[in-house]
């Protein structure tokens, strides 16, 4: 990708936690949704939540400052915000399963314009890596996916339908990719806002589902 | 008349009477509250076709620290109920894989949130529960579901075993926990799902009523024996990347 063209990885995750509203209860996936917690939102409180118990993360710790005894959902030494508590593995999930997660962030292989996606299992593997994902994407108030919009190959990743064993069906609200930011609708995906050096038509021909465009499509808001 | 300690010396001591065949929780989430010790010293003692419960078969880091991958390359695992059977970034290679898509060990993959409960209800006398995860996904399959109030759950069973690994940060002689941090994670649900719970403990261990009654994390009730860790290399200790790699 030259640097002109599309969106980093932290740009795609700086756009999602924009959507973040204050006083959300926010749990972020391995990989790029955990760049959220770096993205300057004001002055918005957000409470972050890993599936391990860890309730009100903050930043990963500074070298040497760690506390090897407190990691967030990637294993990473994460410091904590004043409020923070700590719980038992049953009852993080009761926190996810009841319904109390505002929005969970999630990687993924594919994303259907139905709302299903995959993440935690390849194509002809025999094994897979579910991890929370299962109870996050049923029980999170929202489930945000973040994604490269194509594969290594070229093929789309945004699909009518997906082709790899779902995680959860119906369920995705808004997806980021390094081409703009996008909601399925159903009937495809409505393109909301537009990565710097792509046009709609390119989007629409590295996307595997219908692209809805209305107007005038704005730019990728990436602060305030 | 005080209650006996339950410390008991060292790890092989521990878990030297596990049996073949047993069925074995083991605690942590990434490297926080894996008891480490004893899955060494069961590694050591060669107890045989096993089943293993716990978040992953292990990790990818380098050197290696004592796992379920271990125990699966010592020709001990019958079978493993696992929320990853495959590591956390695709691109990783586990020594787990290699047994398991040649098909000398089984495995059963569990969503995280479902482990947990089917720990927390075998421990609480719930034989079965229903749940929203796994709905219309390849692992409801052919499973039994009900809807309720309009929506589509899951049944899923509760989960005994047999022993419990944990490893907490305080204990006193009676079996008293505190865990520090997210060194909590699974080790509670474990021990009392378990019928015999084993603790390795980051600390001296404190005399029954030391610990104050209302910051007790988990009840001396569902434990049964304690080892103190000894200090590095004789024990095992959560290590920062560049102190492994040393």
């Amino acid at each position: 990708m030259s640097e002109t063209k599309g969106l980093t990885r932290q740009q795609m995750a700086d756009r999602i936690a924009l959507a973040f509203e204050d006083g959300w209860i926010v749990n972020l996936g391995v990989g790029i949704p955990t760049q959220c917690s770096n993205t300057d939102i004001g002055d918005r409180h957000i409470i972050y939540h890993s599936e391990n118990g860890v309730i009100g993360y903050g930043p990963v710790a500074p070298a040497g400052e760690e506390d090897l005894n407190l990691v967030n959902a990637g294993g990473q030494n994460v410091t904590l915000k004043p409020g923070a508590a700590m719980v038992h593995h049953a009852d993080s999930f009761a926190i996810i399963r009841g319904g109390h997660i505002d929005v969970t962030v999630m990687g993924a292989y594919e994303v259907a314009c139905n709302g299903d996606f995959a993440n935690w299992k390849v194509s002809g593997a025999k094994g897979g890596g579910i991890g929370g994902a299962m109870d996050l994407a049923a029980c999170a108030k929202r489930v945000f996916i973040i994604l490269e919009h194509v594969t290594r190959s070229g093929a789309p990743r945004l699909v009518e339908r997906c082709a790899l064993p779902v995680t959860a069906r119906g369920v995705v609200k808004l997806v980021a990719t390094n081409y703009g930011l996008f909601e399925p609708t159903g009937a495809g995906f409505l393109l909301r806002e537009i990565a710097p050096g792509y046009t709609v038509d390119e989007i629409r021909a590295a996307t595997g589902a219908p692209l809805i465009v209305r107007g005038e499509v704005p730019p990728v808001r990436l602060a305030g | 008349m005080a209650a006996p300690t339950k410390q008991v010396a060292g790890f092989a001591e521990a878990v030297r009477d596990i049996p073949d065949g047993a069925v074995i929780a083991l605690g942590g989430f990434a490297m926080p509250g894996v008891p480490y010790n004893l899955i060494k010293a069961l590694h050591a003692q060669g107890a045989k076709q096993l089943t293993c419960v716990a978040n992953t078969t292990g990790g990818a880091q380098q050197p290696r620290m004592p796992d379920i991958g271990m125990l699966v390359e010592n020709g001990q695992v019958k079978k493993v109920i696992c929320a990853f059977t495959a590591a956390t970034r695709a691109s990783d290679v586990l020594p787990f894989t290699k047994y398991y898509e040649s098909g000398e060990v089984e495995a059963e993959l569990v969503p995280q949130g479902t482990l947990a409960e089917r720990l927390r209800a075998a421990g609480a006398g719930i034989p079965a529960f229903y749940t929203p995860t796994a709905v219309g996904t390849e692992l409801a399959e052919g499973r039994e579901t009900r809807v309720i109030n309009g929506r589509e759950y899951l049944l899923e069973y509760a989960l005994p075993v047999d022993y419990a690994f944990v490893r907490a940060t305080r204990a006193d002689t009676f079996g008293n926990l505190q865990f520090h941090r997210s060194q909590r994670n699974f080790n509670p649900v474990m021990a009392t799902a378990a019928r015999m719970t084993i603790v390795e403990v980051d600390e001296d261990i404190v005399p029954a009523g030391a610990i104050d009654p209302d910051a007790v994390h988990l009840s001396g009730i569902f434990v049964h024996r304690i080892v103190r860790i000894p200090p590095h290399p004789e024990g095992i200790w959560p290590q920062r990347r560049q102190e492994r790699q040393r």
